[in-house]
C-alpha cells in the first residue's frame, strides 16, 4: 500500500516537473522557431546591454558600500532604544511590490519632491531629475542596501563573543578592530552577497520600466517588452530574450562555482555583548550612518503612506476599475500561489522519496533516481534562468498564431506567476519539509501509518504552518507583480499593479498613490505572514 | 514459534565508502547488547532487520519467514529510536494508539488498552498530554507503551537511554527488562554503556567496521581479551 502511494508521489512529483520543463520548453522552442537573423546584435543591442551590466555594477558597489558602515554601526551598537524597529525597517523595501516603492521615490526624489524642494530653497536652479540612471541607482540601492546590510549583520553578529572580550582585553582600537576581525568576516560575504545583489540588479524589470526614462537607459529585461508591445518588433524581442538567458545563465554559473549562497541567520536583535564603540566618535560616526540609513530607507515609505492618506481612498474603493482589479489580482494570484505550494511541496516530497534508501528499488537504479532527484532541485531555479518577462514573450509569440493572445492572457499570467514563486516558495518548504521527515517517515513507516491517515495525522498538523506561509508569500509576490501582466495586461485583463502603473502613466497621481498604499499595505501584511515564522523545538527542550 | 528470532545470512549493506555484511543467529526470548563504536554499522543492522534499508545480498529471517520485500509496518519488529519516537503535535494516548491501528479507528476497548498500557510504563493519567511537555525518559516510556499495545515479538531499541540521566537510565533498564518478562519478547538493544549491557542482556553482538566480530553470552564476552576493539570498549588496557 505505501509503496503503490510513494509509486503515485513520485509520479506526481515527475508530472510536475515535466510541466515546468514542457511550460519553459515551448516558451524557447517559439522563439528558436521565429529564431532573429544574423544582423541583430546591432548598436541598439550593444547599447542596452552595455547599460545593463552598468546599471547593475554601480548599483552593486553602491549599495554593498553603504551597506558596510551601517551594518558595522548596527552590530557595533548592540543596545540603542529601537534598534529592533530599525531592523524590521531594513526588512521592509522586499515586502513591497517594486511598483509602490518606486512610487515613494519618486514623492521623496522626483521633481516636486522633499529633496528638490530644499535644493530649491538653498537657490539651486537646475532641478535633480529622478528618471534615468540616478533614479535606477536610487531605487536598486533602496532595495540592496538594507538586504545586503542584513545579511552582513548576520555575519557579524556570527562573530565569537570570545573575539570581543580578546580584543578588549588587548586594547585593540576601532580600526584594528575592523580590519582584523570586522572586515574578515564581511569580506567572506562579499562575493555572495555581491552576487545576489547584482543578479538582481540585472533582471529589474519594474523599476528601469518607471524609473528609466527612455532609451537611453533601458535594460535587456525592459527593452524585450518595448520591442514586443510597442514597436512590434518579435525578431528584436527573441534577440534580446537570448542576450537575456545567457547573462543570467553566466551570472548563474558565476554564482554557483565562485560565490557560496549567503546565509540570512540570526538578526533578531540578539545582544552580543561588545565592549568597542564607545568612544564618542565612533558612537558620533554610527549615529550619522544609521540616521542616514533610516531617511533613506524610511522617507519613501513615510511618503506612500502620507500622500496615499491624501488620495481619495473612500472614492477609490467604491471605483468599478478598483474592485475590478481587486477581483483580477485575486483571480491571478490565488491560483498561481497554490499551484506554485503545491509543485513545490509535491516535487520535495519527490526528491526526497527518490534519495531515500527506503526503497528497495533504489539500489537498482540509483542513476536514474538521482538525476531525477537533481532535475527536480534544479527546475526550482529554471525561472531564474529565464526571468518573467523572456518566459512570457516566449508563450507572446507562441500563442500569436492562434489568435488574440488576450484570451490565453490569464493562464499564462497565472503559469508564470506561479514558476516565479516557486525558488521562494521552496526555499520556504525544503527545510520545514526536510525536518518534518527526518523526524516522521521510519515512525510512521515502521508503524504503517499510510495515504489519507498520514496526510491527516502525521503531515498536516505540523507542516500546515509552512505551508500557508509559502503560500502567503507566493500569494505577495504574485500580486505585486508587474512583469508578466506589463507583457498580457489589458482593459479585460488588468490587475492592481497594472492599474496602478496606467493611472501613473497617465498622471493621475493622487489615485496611483491611493493604489499604492492599497497594494504595498497587502503585499506587506502577507509578506510578514510569509517570512514571520520561527522554527519550534521539535519535541520541546531537550532534558 | 520458531525458537530463532533473527537469522542474518551473508547480508551485505554498500555505501559509497563502506561495505557491510552481515552474519548472526539471535535465539528468541532473549535481551541481546549490539555494542560497538560509532560509525561500526549498528544502525545499519537495525534497519536491515526493521526494513529500512534493503541489503544487496543476503537473507533477512525474523522468526522463520523471509522478510525481503516486506515493508517495515508488516514485520513482526517494533522499534524504539534514541529520538523522536512520538509525532510532537499529537497527545500521549493518540500517540499509543497509532500502535493499535495506524488509520487511528479505536473502539473504546482499545481506549482501555491504551490506558492500560500508559499505566503499565508508569504514565497513569498522561494521556491528554503533549510530548514537548514530557521530560525525555517520559517520552520513551510513552514509546514503550506503544510498543507494548502493539504487541511485536521482535522489539528494536536504537540507544533508547542515550538522551537520559544515569537514575533514569537505571530506571528504564528495569522497567524494560520487566516488560521483557512479562511479554517474553526478544529485544535487540544498541547501547555505549557497558553498565547497561552487563545488567541487561543475556548476550553480546559486537560489531567493528561493518562486521560482527563478536557474538557471546553475557558472561564469556565481557572475560574476552582477544579482540582490541572489545577492550577499548570494555576498558581493559
Amino acid at each position: 500500500m505505501i509503496a503503490r502511494e510513494n509509486r503515485l508521489t513520485i509520479a506526481a512529483g515527475g508530472f510536475s516537473l515535466g510541466g515546468i520543463l514542457l511550460f519553459v520548453g515551448l516558451a524557447a522552442a517559439a522563439m528558436l522557431a521565429q529564431g532573429g537573423g544574423d544582423g541583430l546584435f546591432d548598436a541598439y543591442l550593444w547599447r542596452v546591454t552595455r547599460f545593463t551590466l552598468l546599471q547593475a555594477s554601480l548599483s552593486t558597489g553602491l549599495s554593498i558600500l553603504f551597506a558596510i558602515p551601517v551594518a558595522r554601526a548596527l552590530a557595533r551598537q548592540a543596545t540603542f532604544p529601537g534598534r529592533v524597529w530599525m531592523l524590521r525597517l531594513m526588512a521592509l523595501p522586499l515586502g513591497v511590490p517594486a511598483l509602490v516603492a518606486a512610487l515613494g521615490l519618486i514623492e521623496v526624489w522626483g521633481r516636486q519632491g522633499d529633496l528638490n524642494r530644499l535644493l530649491a530653497a538653498t537657490g539651486l536652479a537646475e532641478p535633480i531629475s529622478i528618471y534615468g540612471l540616478f533614479g535606477i541607482l536610487l531605487a536598486h540601492v533602496f532595495f540592496n542596501m538594507p538586504l545586503a546590510a542584513r545579511l552582513m549583520l548576520a555575519g557579524l553578529e556570527r562573530i565569537p563573543a570570545e573575539y570581543w572580550r580578546t580584543s578588549a582585553n588587548l586594547g585593540m582600537g576601532s580600526l584594528a578592530i575592523f580590519r582584523f576581525i570586522e572586515w574578515p568576516a564581511i569580506r567572506g560575504l562579499l562575493p555572495g552577497i555581491a552576487g545576489l545583489v547584482f543578479m538582481l540588479c540585472a533582471t529589474s524589470f519594474t523599476l528601469v520600466l518607471t524609473l528609466g526614462g527612455g532609451p537611453a537607459a533601458s535594460t535587456i529585461e525592459v527593452a524585450i517588452y518595448q520591442a514586443l508591445r510597442f514597436d512590434f518588433d518579435p525578431p528584436r524581442a527573441i534577440a534580446l530574450a537570448g542576450l537575456q538567458i545567457v547573462l543570467t545563465g553566466t551570472l548563474l554559473l558565476m554564482l554557483k562555482f565562485v560565490a557560496p549562497p549567503p546565509e540570512e541567520g540570526e538578526t533578531s536583535g540578539k545582544a552580543v555583548q561588545r565592549f568597542d564603540g564607545r568612544s564618542r566618535l565612533s558612537r558620533l560616526a554610527d549615529r550619522i550612518w544609521l540616521v542616514l540609513a533610516l531617511f533613506f530607507v524610511g522617507m519613501p515609505f513615510v511618503a506612500i503612506v502620507t500622500s496615499g492618506m491624501q488620495a481619495d481612498l473612500s472614492r477609490l474603493v467604491r471605483e468599478s476599475a478598483f474592485h475590478q482589479a481587486l477581483a483580477t489580482s485575486a483571480l491571478v494570484a490565488l491560483p498561481s500561489a497554490m499551484i506554485s505550494v503545491t509543485i513545490a511541496a509535491l516535487m520535495i516530497r519527490t526528491q526526497r522519496l527518490l534519495l531515500a534508501p527506503m526503497i528497495p528499488a533504489r539500489r537498482r537504479h540509483r542513476m536514474p533516481a538521482r538525476l531525477f532527484a537533481g532535475a527536480i532541485g534544479a527546475s526550482t531555479s529554471l525561472v531564474l534562468l529565464a526571468p518573467p518577462v523572456v518566459l512570457g514573450a516566449g508563450w507572446f509569440l507562441l500563442l500569436r498564431p492562434f489568435g488574440d493572445v488576450a484570451r490565453f492572457a490569464p493562464f499564462v499570467v497565472i503559469a508564470i506567476n506561479a514558476l516565479m514563486a516557486l525558488p521562494f516558495v521552496h526555499r520556504v518548504l525544503a527545510p520545514a519539509m526536510a525536518s518534518h521527515a527526518a523526524r516522521t517517515e521510519r515512525l510512521a513507516a515502521s508503524l504503517g501509518i499510510g495515504g489519507f491517515h498520514r496526510l491527516r495525522w502525521i503531515d498536516w498538523p505540523p507542516l500546515r504552518k509552512p505551508l500557508f506561509m509559502a503560500l502567503s508569500f507566493a500569494l505577495a509576490l504574485s500580486l505585486g507583480d508587474l512583469g508578466a501582466i506589463a507583457l498580457f495586461g489589458s482593459q479585460d485583463l488588468a490587475t492592481l499593479p497594472w492599474l496602478l502603473y496606467s493611472r501613473m502613466g497617465s498622471y493621475r497621481t493622487a489615485d496611483a498613490a491611493g493604489l499604492a498604499l492599497i497594494l504595498g499595505t497587502i503585499c506587506l501584511i502577507l509578506t510578514i505572514l510569509g517570512t514571520a515564522g520561527e522554527q519550534r523545538s521539535p519535541e520541546g527542550p531537550r532534558t | 514459534m520458531s525458537s530463532v528470532a533473527v537469522t542474518l545470512e551473508g547480508v551485505k549493506v554498500r555505501f559509497e565508502n563502506m561495505v557491510l555484511t552481515f552474519d548472526c543467529t539471535v535465539e528468541a526470548g532473549e535481551i541481546v547488547s549490539v555494542a560497538g563504536a560509532s560509525g561500526s554499522g549498528k544502525t545499519t543492522l537495525f534497519n536491515v532487520i526493521a526494513g529500512f534499508e534493503a541489503p544487496e545480498r543476503g537473507v533477512v529471517r525474523v522468526f522463520g519467514e523471509e522478510m525481503a520485500g516486506r515493508p517495515p509496518a508488516e514485520r513482526p519488529v517494533s522499534m524504539i529510536f534514541q529520538e523522536n519516537n512520538l509525532f510532537a503535535h499529537l497527545d500521549v494516548a493518540t500517540n499509543v494508539g497509532f500502535g493499535i491501528s495506524p488509520s487511528l479507528r479505536l473502539r473504546s476497548a482499545d481506549r482501555k488498552r491504551i490506558d492500560e498500557a500508559l499505566e503499565r510504563v508508569g504514565l497513569a493519567g498522561f494521556g491528554r498530554r503533549l510530548p514537548p511537555t514530557l521530560s525525555g525518559g517520559e517520552r520513551q516510556r510513552v514509546a514503550l507503551a506503544r510498543a507494548l499495545v502493539r504487541h511485536r515479538p521482535l522489539l528494536l531499541l536504537d540507544e533508547p537511554f542515550a538522551a537520559l540521566d544515569p537514575g533514569m537510565r537505571a530506571e528504564m533498564r528495569e522497567l524494560l527488562a520487566d516488560l521483557h518478562r512479562e511479554e517474553d519478547n526478544t529485544i535487540l538493544v544498541i547501547t555505549h554503556h557497558p553498565e547497561d549491557l552487563s545488567k541487561l542482556s543475556d548476550s553480546v553482538l559486537f560489531l567493528d567496521k561493518g562486521h560482527i566480530v563478536a557474538h557471546d553470552s553475557l558472561d564469556r564476552f565481557l572475560k574476552r581479551r582477544d579482540i582490541a576493539a572489545i577492550n577499548r570498549f570494555l576498558g581493559n588496557e
